[in-house]
C-alpha cells in the first residue's frame, strides 16, 4: 500500500475513534438531551469528516487538485477577511484586483512553478500597485488604514496560504514525486496542534496565556498541546524527507508559529467585535478560524524544508 | 418553463456570490407580511427573497419601480415573469393605478411583499434615507399588518454605484421584530419608528463606511 493510503487510512481510524468517544459522551453524559460542549465536539468532527474528505479528493488529483483546492480556500479566506475590514467606495478597483487579478496569478505562478516571482509577487509588487490604484480614486480617507488592510488580506490569505500547495513543487533529492505528502506532514501537525492545545486546554487548563486576546488559550493548553503534536510530528517522519530528530524540530517550530498565528488573528477578531471570522463550517466558524495557524506556520515550514532539504539549496 | 430555471440560477448566484445568511431577531410571522429593507442595489430583493424558506419565497414578490423594470425586453421578462415584481409607476402624475392599492390586493390574496421604502437606490454616504410615506400608508389600509425590518449588510461594498463587476464579499440579512402601525399613529412618528427599527439592525463593526 502506498505511503497516502496508509496515512489516510490512519486518519480515518482517528476519525472513528473520536466519532466513537463524542457519540457515547452524547449517550452517556449529555444523556441524548442538548448540551454545549458535546454538542460542538460533535459538530467539529463532523465538520473533519467533510474536511479531511476534501483534502484526500484533492490529494487523489495530486499537484492540480491541491492548487485548485488551496486557490478556493485562498478566495474564501480573503472574502472572510476583507468582509471584517473597512473599505470605501473607493477601494473597489484595488479590490476587484486583489479577487480577480492576484489570486488567481499567486496560484498561477505557484502551478508553474516560479518560485522567484510568487515569492515577491504580492510582498512587492501587490504592496506597490494596490496603494498607486487606490490613490488614483483621490480619496484620502483613512487611506493608509484602508490600503493596509487590504495588503495585509492578500499577503495572509493568499500569499502565506500559497505556500502550502507550493510545497509540492519543491525538488527534493531522494524524495521525488512525495511532496505531496509534506502537505500532509505540515496540515496534520498544525490541525492537530489545534485540536489537541483544545483538548488539554479543556482537561487541564488553568492560568490564561492572552486573556484580552482569546480567553481559550491557556498555558496548560499550549503546552500540552505543542508538546503532543510535536510527538505526533515526530512519529510521522516516515512521510517525509527528515529523521525522526529534524520531524520534531520542524513540528515544535511549526507549532509555536502557527499558536501564535492563532493569537494574532484573534487579536484581529477581538478588535473588530467578532468571535469568528465567518459560519462557513458549522463547530469551527469561517474557513479562517481553522486555517489562522496553517498560514503563519505554511511559509516558514516552506523555507526551512528547501532551504535545508531542497536541491535549490546548493544555488 | 423557464421561469423556474432563472429564479433558480438568480438564487444560486446571489448564495454564492455574497454567502448570505440570515439572522433572526424574532420569529417570522404565519401571515402575510412586508419586508422592509435598505436600498442600496438592484441586488437588494434577491437577498432577501435567498435567505427567504423556500415556502415563504414562493409567495413573496419584491416591490420594484415600474419605470425601471418596463425598460427593454430582459428587464420586463425578468421583472415580470422571473421575479414577479409588484411594478409601481413612482411619478404620482403618471399613475394609472394607485400603488397602495396594488399592494393591498397582493397582500388580500394571501402573498408578502419586499419593500423598500427610501424608494430609489440610496448612493450617498448616509446610511439610511429618509422613508417615503408608502410604508404608512399599507399600514394604515391594512390594520395589523406585520411590517417586518430586513437590514441588508454589505450589498454596497459587493457592487458600488457604476460598477459592473461583483467583489465576492459576506453578506447578511439581519431580520428585526415585527411592527404595525399603531391605530392613532402620527405618519411621521410611525415612519420614524420603522426607520429606527431597521437602523437598529445595522452591525455596528462598519464605522468607516
Amino acid at each position: 500500500m502506498s505511503t497516502t493510503a496508509t496515512l489516510f487510512l490512519g486518519i480515518f481510524g482517528v476519525l472513528l475513534f473520536a466519532s466513537a468517544v463524542a457519540h457515547t459522551l452524547h449517550l452517556t453524559v449529555a444523556g441524548r438531551r442538548p448540551h454545549g460542549v458535546i454538542d460542538n465536539l460533535r459538530d467539529r468532527i463532523n465538520a473533519w469528516w467533510a474536511m479531511v474528505g476534501l483534502v484526500a479528493l484533492a490529494f487523489a488529483f495530486g499537484k492540480t487538485g491541491v492548487i485548485v483546492l488551496f486557490g478556493l480556500l485562498s478566495l474564501l479566506a480573503l472574502r472572510e477577511f476583507v468582509t471584517l475590514t473597512h473599505t470605501r467606495r473607493s477601494d473597489y478597483l484595488a479590490l476587484a484586483l486583489a479577487f480577480y487579478v492576484a489570486l488567481p496569478m499567486q496560484y498561477l505562478l505557484v502551478w508553474i512553478e516560479w518560485y522567484g516571482l510568487y515569492s515577491i509577487f504580492i510582498p512587492v509588487y501587490g504592496f506597490l500597485l494596490l496603494p498607486i490604484v487606490a490613490a488614483l480614486r483621490a480619496d484620502a480617507t483613512h487611506f493608509l488604514d484602508r490600503i493596509a488592510c487590504v495588503q495585509w488580506a492578500l499577503m495572509l490569505a493568499v500569499f502565506c496560504l500559497s505556500h502550502v500547495p507550493a510545497l509540492v513543487t519543491l525538488d527534493i533529492p531522494g524524495y521525488e514525486g512525495q511532496g505531496i505528502l509534506l502537505i500532509a506532514f505540515l496540515v496534520i501537525v498544525v490541525q492537530s496542534s489545534d485540536v489537541l492545545q483544545y483538548v488539554w486546554g479543556k482537561l487541564f487548563g488553568k492560568r490564561k496565556v492572552a486573556p484580552t486576546l482569546s480567553p481559550s488559550k491557556t498555558w496548560e493548553g499550549l503546552l500540552g498541546g505543542v508538546l503532543s503534536s510535536t510527538a505526533l510530528g515526530a512519529g510521522l517522519w516516515w512521510i517525509t524527507p527528515f529523521t525522526p530528530l529534524q520531524a520534531a524540530v520542524i513540528a515544535f517550530t511549526v507549532n509555536v508559529m502557527g499558536f501564535f498565528g492563532g493569537l494574532v488573528m484573534s487579536a484581529i477578531k477581538r478588535d473588530h467585535g467578532v468571535k469568528d471570522w465567518g459560519h462557513l463550517i458549522a463547530g469551527h466558524g469561517g474557513v479562517l478560524d481553522r486555517l489562522d495557524s496553517v498560514l503563519f506556520s505554511a511559509p516558514v515550514f516552506f523555507h526551512m524544508v528547501r532551504y535545508l532539504f531542497g536541491a535549490q539549496s546548493t544555488q | 418553463m423557464l421561469e423556474p430555471l432563472a429564479r433558480t440560477a438568480l438564487l444560486g448566484f446571489a448564495h454564492l456570490l455574497t454567502g448570505v445568511r440570515a439572522i433572526y431577531d424574532a420569529p417570522l410571522p404565519d401571515r402575510p407580511c412586508v419586508y422592509y429593507g435598505n436600498h442600496v442595489s438592484h441586488g437588494d430583493f434577491a437577498l432577501i427573497w435567498a435567505v427567504l424558506p423556500a415556502d415563504r419565497r414562493r409567495r413573496t414578490r419584491p416591490v420594484a419601480g415600474a419605470d425601471y423594470w418596463e425598460k427593454g425586453i430582459v428587464r420586463t421578462y425578468v421583472g415580470r415573469r422571473v421575479v414577479r415584481a409588484v411594478l409601481i409607476e413612482r411619478e404620482r402624475d403618471k399613475r394609472a393605478q394607485d400603488p397602495i392599492a396594488q399592494m393591498s390586493a397582493v397582500l388580500t390574496a394571501g402573498e408578502s411583499l419586499i419593500l423598500f421604502p427610501e424608494g430609489t437606490r440610496n448612493l450617498t454616504d448616509a446610511e439610511l434615507l429618509r422613508f417615503r410615506s408608502g410604508l404608512y400608508h399599507l399600514g394604515r389600509t391594512n390594520p395589523g399588518l406585520p411590517l417586518v425590518p430586513a437590514w441588508i449588510d454589505n450589498l454596497h461594498r459587493v457592487l458600488p454605484k457604476g460598477e459592473l463587476l461583483p467583489i465576492p464579499l459576506l453578506c447578511t440579512v439581519h431580520f428585526g421584530a415585527p411592527l404595525a402601525v399603531a391605530d392613532d399613529e402620527d405618519k411621521d412618528a410611525f415612519l420614524e419608528r420603522a426607520r429606527a427599527a431597521l437602523l437598529a439592525r445595522r452591525p455596528a463593526h462598519l464605522e468607516h463606511a
